[in-house]
């Protein structure tokens, strides 16, 4: 039996290859974060404090800065689509549905811009 | 809107089987840690603000009550982070067997258990500074 539809059968285009976009993105961050997340929680036990100049010193090298960048931008979007399918699994109702999904993306939007622009700022040395 | 069954629906599945479990709770854990961003940004974002407005910060995270969710955040990422490895093999094709599924579930318990209580000795010892 095809499942394919009797449109879709006429126009004898095949699939648009990315139905596997969601899927693929969660695994390639997932893959990210494995390195990332245990690199952040190593790091910030590691700091000998945790008050403003050592942080800051510690964030203004490169190298925290760029994989800071990276685990807050990768983060977000990993969580982004994580949270996603949760919403759409288990809040019914179009309405609603929507509303949650517009609102859990602009949350995570907002959590990427604004932890990127920390860190920049820190990075560049305008953080005093 | 017709009212008509909706999966995933919870209440048919046997619960207790933890290969199961080990499911919802990768879900849950990993709710958790999006939760979890708003404190990285919250701090990120002190930081960034300057050392006063980073003292006034530290004195609210340094709160008794955030303590506890620092142990939460550092379980919940224990467990998300092996559960995580074991979706990305299962991605590979291999472990898919019931008998191997269940093992791996158990496996990553006891993995992300040690792991957990690793980072929490491992922060209470961190330079005799609190966690």
């Amino acid at each position: 039996m095809s499942l394919r539809s009797p449109l879709g059968r006429v126009l004898g285009q095949g699939s648009a290859k990315e139905g596997v976009h969601h899927w693929w993105v969660q695994r390639l961050t997932s893959v990210a974060l494995v390195p990332l997340t245990v690199w952040f929680v190593v790091s910030l036990l590691s700091l000998p404090a945790l008050d403003h100049a050592t942080l800051t010193a510690w964030i203004g090298q490169i190298w925290t800065a760029v994989f800071l960048i990276l685990l807050v931008l990768t983060g977000t979007w990993h969580s982004q689509l994580g949270v996603r399918v949760v919403v759409e699994d288990y809040v019914h109702g179009h309405g609603t549905k929507a509303l949650t999904l517009a609102l859990v993306t602009f949350f995570h939007v907002v959590v990427a811009v604004a932890g990127v622009l920390a860190i920049l700022k820190v990075a560049l040395g305008g953080a005093g | 809107m017709t009212e008509r069954p909706l999966s995933p629906h919870l209440g048919v599945y046997r619960m207790w089987r933890y290969s199961l479990l080990s499911s919802i709770v990768n879900r849950a854990t990993g709710l958790v840690l999006s939760a979890g961003l708003i404190l990285l940004v919250y701090w990120l974002v002190a930081i960034a603000s300057g050392p006063a407005a980073y003292r006034a910060a530290h004195a609210v995270l340094s709160l008794g009550a955030l303590k506890a969710v620092y142990v939460i955040l550092l379980a919940t990422f224990s467990y998300h982070l092996f559960a995580g490895i074991r979706h990305l093999i299962w991605d590979t094709g291999h472990g898919l067997e019931r008998a191997q599924s269940q093992r791996s579930a158990a496996l990553v318990a006891i993995v992300s258990i040690l792991f957990f209580l690793g980072l929490v000795w491992w922060a209470l010892h961190a330079g005799g500074r609190t966690p």
